[in-house]
């Protein structure tokens, strides 16, 4: 069934992670994007590595749920890691002397180097998806985008797009598996063919699903104003999102870890080309 | 003051090369607080969009609607008439706004701007209400229909209405949400004194409210009890309208010479007086 496709990635439990504030997740991954970043030596990138284990350890996920989210980018690291192989050369000989191909120790260090550094980040901010409801993230966001107000984005109103857009997924969802069955029923080869063909066997199903879309938009924004909806104007929240002595902690420990690693930048020097 | 008053009320869509589409003729109304009124009339007939006029949707294009006084023509009017005139509409998917139970609820009250500790308790109350607490951390989309329905009426409860418009809430429902969004909607006009008008096409639906309002051609054509109403068997017909089954089974007796009371509207009353006629038959 395609409804039974899950919304974002939250993952339930009540660890230290789940309870951090979403606004401090958002902006301490924000800030471990940084920390990824920031090594330039395998000291660094050691440190990095174990401070990911310790969120890890933190969060009680499961790590079959972090390899979920590597997999898709597996091919990106191959494909910079060849990328780096390729045209990182060294001082001394090269290992492999092929044709116009040359590999150099340097070079799969530095593929090695970047792999890493490009799980850690991966790893890092999905963290934050499996630890968040939508709906906390959705509010976190139009907390910290509130200050564009001043640049005419109104944060309220992107957030409410965004609620409005979850909360509509696995209804539009079912309507596709609806209308998919309706036309099959009538005939129509959905399976078959080539890509040309099964492209234009969508049309019927993306047509019904495009007006029936405007016909619940059109009910729902009805919906709305019948409940006094006028815009973020003069709103107030039943759920006030707080922030806890554990948010500060954390804010602390991820920026006593930027101070580390830029230590440890100018003590060991770079070891990348 | 009465709850709801439509005087001389017209409406029409205008369009730019044809003639205007007339919906509503002349509608004169009255709905007394804590009265529970059914709106009948096939489709087109206009009744929707006269429960629209009542929270300050549309606006008559000639005549006046007053909600508690109000005039809802009125600009400054359109927000708190809206607030004391909840309404529930037919899809109950379309009117949800929040991917979390409670946090939909919560929709019209932070609206309000309320403080939230006041929008928390209306919220559980209003879930207590329709009896969906249970499932206040649920997600929308994972529940039946009925429960769906429930919902939309705790998140219009919640913003303290006086009076409730629900337009055919129950047509899209299997019949146990049939019976659990009536048993919500009486529950809330008997012992909330909720002023409730019922849009419907179901004459059972319809025999639970204390008047019936029949609408034709966008005018009012009947008004009454659903005793009087009901008894016009022959009328309603004629109009397209269904009269609830025990109605028309004592009015099928009746052409067949068996003489039964015109205005029985439950199958218990129905049974009784079949019971009463064979006995005084027997006597």
């Amino acid at each position: 069934m395609l409804s039974d496709i899950t919304i974002g990635q939250y993952f339930p439990g009540n660890s230290l992670l789940h309870r951090l504030d979403p606004r401090m997740k958002l902006t301490l991954t924000l800030l471990f994007i940084v920390v990824v970043f920031l090594p330039q030596n395998w000291f660094g990138l050691l440190a990095v590595v174990a401070f990911l284990g310790g969120i890890l350890a933190l969060s009680h996920l499961p790590v079959k749920l972090l390899w979920r989210s590597i997999k898709p980018v597996l091919f990106l690291v191959a494909f910079t890691s060849v990328l780096n192989m390729l045209y990182v050369s060294g001082e001394g000989e090269p290992l492999l002397a092929f044709w116009v191909i040359k590999i150099y120790p340097e070079g799969i260090a530095t593929a090695v180097f970047i792999s890493i550094r490009i799980v850690c980040l991966i790893a890092g901010s999905s963290l934050l998806t499996y630890t968040t409801t939508p709906t906390a993230l959705t509010d976190a966001m139009e907390y910290l985008l509130s200050p564009l107000k001043v640049v005419k984005v109104n944060a309220h109103e992107l957030a409410m797009m965004m609620t409005i857009a979850l909360r509509f997924i696995p209804t539009l969802m079912e309507e596709t598996d609806k209308i998919m069955s309706a036309q099959k029923a009538r005939g129509a080869d959905l399976e078959s063919g080539g890509l040309m063909q099964r492209v234009r066997a969508l049309i019927p199903i993306l047509i019904p699903l495009f007006v029936s879309s405007f016909r619940r938009a059109y009910e729902l924004a009805m919906a709305m104003e019948c409940r006094c909806y006028q815009g973020g104007e003069g709103r107030t929240r039943m759920k006030r999102l707080q922030t806890a002595r554990r948010d500060w902690v954390a804010l602390a420990v991820y920026v006593a870890v930027v101070v580390a690693l830029i230590g440890l930048n100018i003590l060991f020097g770079s070891s990348l080309k | 003051m009465p709850m709801l008053k439509a005087e001389d009320v017209r409406f029409q869509y205008e369009y730019e090369n044809e003639a205007p589409q007339i919906v509503l003729r002349g509608i004169n109304l009255t709905v007394e607080k804590g009265s529970f009124v059914a709106l009948l009339g096939h489709n087109g007939c206009g009744k929707s969009t006269l429960a629209k006029h009542f929270n300050a949707l549309l606006l008559p294009t000639g005549g006046r609607v007053l909600v508690e006084g109000m005039d809802t023509a009125a600009e400054a009017n359109t927000y708190p008439v809206r607030r004391l005139v909840g309404m529930v509409l037919q899809n109950p998917d379309n009117q949800l706004v929040s991917t979390i139970v409670e946090e939909d609820v919560a929709f019209g009250p932070e609206n309000l701007g309320l403080p939230p500790a006041e929008i928390r308790q209306r919220v559980d109350e209003a879930l207590a209400a329709v009896d969906m607490t249970a499932y206040k951390d649920h997600s929308p989309h994972k529940l039946s229909g009925g429960q769906k329905q429930r919902v939309a009426i705790a998140g219009v409860i919640a913003m303290h209405p006086d009076c409730i418009l629900l337009d055919e809430p129950t047509a899209m429902l299997d019949p146990k949400g049939r019976q659990e969004v009536l048993d919500t909607i009486c529950r809330l006009n008997r012992e909330q004194g909720m002023t409730v008008v019922l849009i419907t096409h179901y004459m059972e639906e319809a025999a639970l409210a204390d008047r019936v309002v029949v609408m034709e051609g966008g005018m009012v054509l009947e008004d009454g009890t659903p005793r009087q109403v009901f008894a016009q068997v022959d009328k309603l017909r004629a109009l397209g309208l269904d009269v609830p089954q025990p109605t028309a089974l004592c009015a099928a007796l009746r052409q067949h010479g068996i003489d039964l009371p015109a205005d029985l509207l439950t199958p218990e009353e129905c049974a009784a007086a079949l019971v009463q006629r064979i006995q005084d038959r027997k006597a």
